[in-house]
């Protein structure tokens, strides 16, 4: 299954209630909950009765194009902006009533990092730590030194932020959220401006962190980078939650197809066609089609004998592999049209 | 900060939990302390007092007691007095020559009415809106610093400010009137005489009333800051309100109005230098501040208590 993140999550912290007379998320409960949430400015619906559920422990995808509601949500989310109607519920507890209780718990990532250009790395995140008022001032540098090794910039840490790239920046970005050991990650884009290896060093991030039992609450239009780190994802256009689930539910509307590289395509068809492969397409060297299901005795067909078939009748086969399906196939089927089509 | 992490360059180095991370209860959830709230209060200043900008304002500050002194001794070199003798210039100016700690007095009443209300409207106009222009203000709300503990961060650190660019100006005239003038003592506006050192406190009483002069305009530059979310607009519209204000003040016609305007009583400072002290004043213009804080402060807090961040 793809995404499927690195370790069973532990629910942290969900064995003891602390104060207030609402209780937290039920262990394995929802983290994030919002109901009919609408956001409106003027005439134009940004959020649209907006129902999401991030069940705790879990890497949820938030996807979505450019201008489809992503960011007023998580604004929303973080009492940041008052919806025009609706609830949102974060930590079990209700936003933005709550924040106080609520965010120390809680690191984010808002539509970019946002810095003190004339400050230094380090200075920056103990900026933000005294802005926690829940923080302890004895272990600021501290914390802040661990989190900026653990985004890798603790060579940087002295320089002046205004002399980062961006990736520095979303790296510093990354540590302001993890200077306390939080039960919700959110991150916005949080590879927006990233080289290849530095999208890679984020995905083993969110992996471990989530390994270690913080939810992670990810968006992106990137439909390959949620595959490859979540387990939850649910995808907004236009202001509109379309889906929701875990990835491998949503995947598995559109199944894998096989796929038969030869030089003999003519043949390969007639024989997997014996076998029972369906929607045949043929296309010079490449023969495609669905993967047969259940046979007569109910057991799965194995795809190395349909490959055993071929050689026996004679067909050369240079490649022979299932190709799985994308949650783009997923949402073109789900949507109807593209992925990246504005909202 | 642990040696065995730092070794790994690449994010992350395993599932431990971030050393020193503070006392967590079992429910994950950290408690504010009465005293670590103060921590952005402290954060406020050093990140305002760091600032070229800042230090900018002050060393102009510090440089306009300068200037009166050296040119009322170039003017005094020849034996003759300030303006000949007569009206012009800012209060005091004539007895500078005679009494160095005056300079304290005439630069004051000189950075008043605009110098110093222009940069605390500089600090308080940009307290807001550069935090929502750069993007910071999310940040700091999301970290949470909570709204209304922000605004009085804000507030706590412009009034601060008042108070270090009152004294820059007082302790720069202090020092040059000291180095090109003669020291003794004080002869005050109603002829009476006192001693250096009691006309040295009367100095520092009277930086202390410019500086509560400037919490009215502070506070209204604070609002206007919560109003946009550029820094340079809210500055510009600040020290534009308050040149207004002076205009206005000025002409005859409006005099029922004056009364009103957060700069009317500002020169009464003066009457702390008459013997007995002449309170009336004085105490109006305090009131007056202690009403512009109030209503442009309690405007302020429920503009930004409110408000969308979208930066």
């Amino acid at each position: 299954m793809p995404g499927t993140n690195g370790g069973p999550a532990t629910p942290r912290g969900a064995e003891a209630d602390h104060g207030g007379g609402e209780s937290p998320a039920d262990p394995g409960g929802l983290v994030i909950e919002t109901r009919a949430l609408t956001k409106r400015y003027g005439k134009h619906l940004a959020v649209d009765r907006l129902d999401l559920g991030v069940p705790e422990g879990s890497v949820f995808g938030f996807l979505g194009p450019n201008g489809s509601g992503k960011t007023t949500t998580i604004r929303m989310l973080m009492g940041l902006i008052e919806p025009t109607s609706g609830t949102a519920r974060v930590l079990g507890r209700p936003m933005p009533r709550a924040a106080r209780t609520v965010l120390p718990q809680v690191g984010a990532l808002i539509e970019g990092p946002a810095l003190y250009g004339f400050l230094s790395g380090r200075d920056n995140l103990l900026r933000y730590d005294s802005a926690d008022p829940a923080a302890d001032p004895r272990t600021r540098r501290r914390r802040a030194e661990a989190a900026l090794d653990r985004v890798g910039l603790t060579a940087a840490a002295g320089k002046k932020t205004k002399a980062y790239s961006l990736g520095m920046k979303q790296r510093l970005g990354l540590a302001a959220a993890l200077l306390q050991p939080r039960r919700l990650l959110v991150l916005d884009e949080p590879t927006n401006g990233l080289d290849p290896q530095g999208m890679r060093e984020i995905r083993t991030l969110v992996r471990e962190l989530a390994a270690e039992g913080t939810t992670v609450f990810l968006s992106s239009h990137l439909l390959d980078e949620i595959e490859q780190v979540c387990t939850h994802a649910a995808v907004m256009t236009r202001g509109r939650l379309i889906t929701q689930g875990p990835v491998a539910d949503l995947a598995a509307g559109a199944r894998g197809r096989l796929v038969v590289t030869t030089p003999d395509p003519g043949e390969a068809a007639r024989v997997l066609k014996e076998r029972g492969v369906a929607d045949l397409v043929v296309t010079e060297e490449r023969v495609t089609g669905e993967p047969p299901g259940k046979d007569a005795a109910g057991r799965d067909t194995d795809l190395a004998d349909l490959n055993a078939a071929l050689v026996a009748a004679g067909v050369r086969v240079r490649g022979f592999g299932l190709e799985r399906a994308s949650l783009e196939d997923a949402f073109v089927a789900l949507t109807g049209e593209g992925f990246d089509v504005a909202g | 900060m642990s040696r065995d992490e730092a070794a790994v360059d690449v994010p992350g180095s395993g599932p431990e939990p971030v050393p020193g991370a503070g006392p967590v209860t079992a429910g994950g959830a950290r408690q504010p302390r009465a005293l670590w709230t103060l921590g952005l209060f402290r954060s406020e200043l050093s990140i305002t007092f760091r600032r070229w900008r800042t230090l900018a304002l002050l060393a102009v500050l510090a440089a306009v007691p300068v200037l009166v002194g050296v040119a009322v001794k170039i003017e005094t070199s020849d034996g003759s007095t300030i303006g000949g003798g007569g009206e012009g210039g800012p209060a005091f100016i004539a007895q500078i020559t005679n009494n160095g700690l005056f300079l304290v007095f005439t630069a004051l009443a000189a950075t008043l009415p605009f110098f110093l209300p222009m940069a605390i409207g500089v600090i308080a106009g940009d307290a807001v809106a550069g935090e929502a222009n750069a993007g910071t203000l999310r940040y700091l709300l999301v970290a949470p610093a909570g709204r209304t503990r922000l605004l009085l961060a804000k507030y706590a650190t412009t009034l601060t400010f008042c108070l270090v660019a009152t004294l820059v100006v007082a302790v720069s005239a202090l020092v040059t009137g000291a180095i090109l003038f003669p020291l003794g003592e004080v002869t005050t506006i109603s002829g009476t005489r006192m001693s250096f050192g009691e006309g040295l406190l009367r100095a520092l009483l009277i930086a202390l009333v410019v500086a509560a002069s400037l919490v009215g305009v502070a506070a209204l530059g604070l609002f206007v800051s919560t109003l946009t979310s550029s820094g340079i607009a809210a500055m510009a519209t600040t020290v534009g309100l308050l040149i207004t204000v002076q205009i206005l003040d000025q002409i005859p016609q409006l005099h029922a109005l004056h009364p009103y305007f957060f700069s009317h009583y500002w020169l009464s400072f003066a009457d702390l230098m008459r013997e007995p002290v002449y309170w009336d004043d004085l105490v109006r213009n305090l009131q007056m501040q202690g009403l512009y804080a109030a209503v442009f402060g309690s405007a302020a807090w429920a503009r930004f208590g409110a408000k969308d961040i979208m930066a």
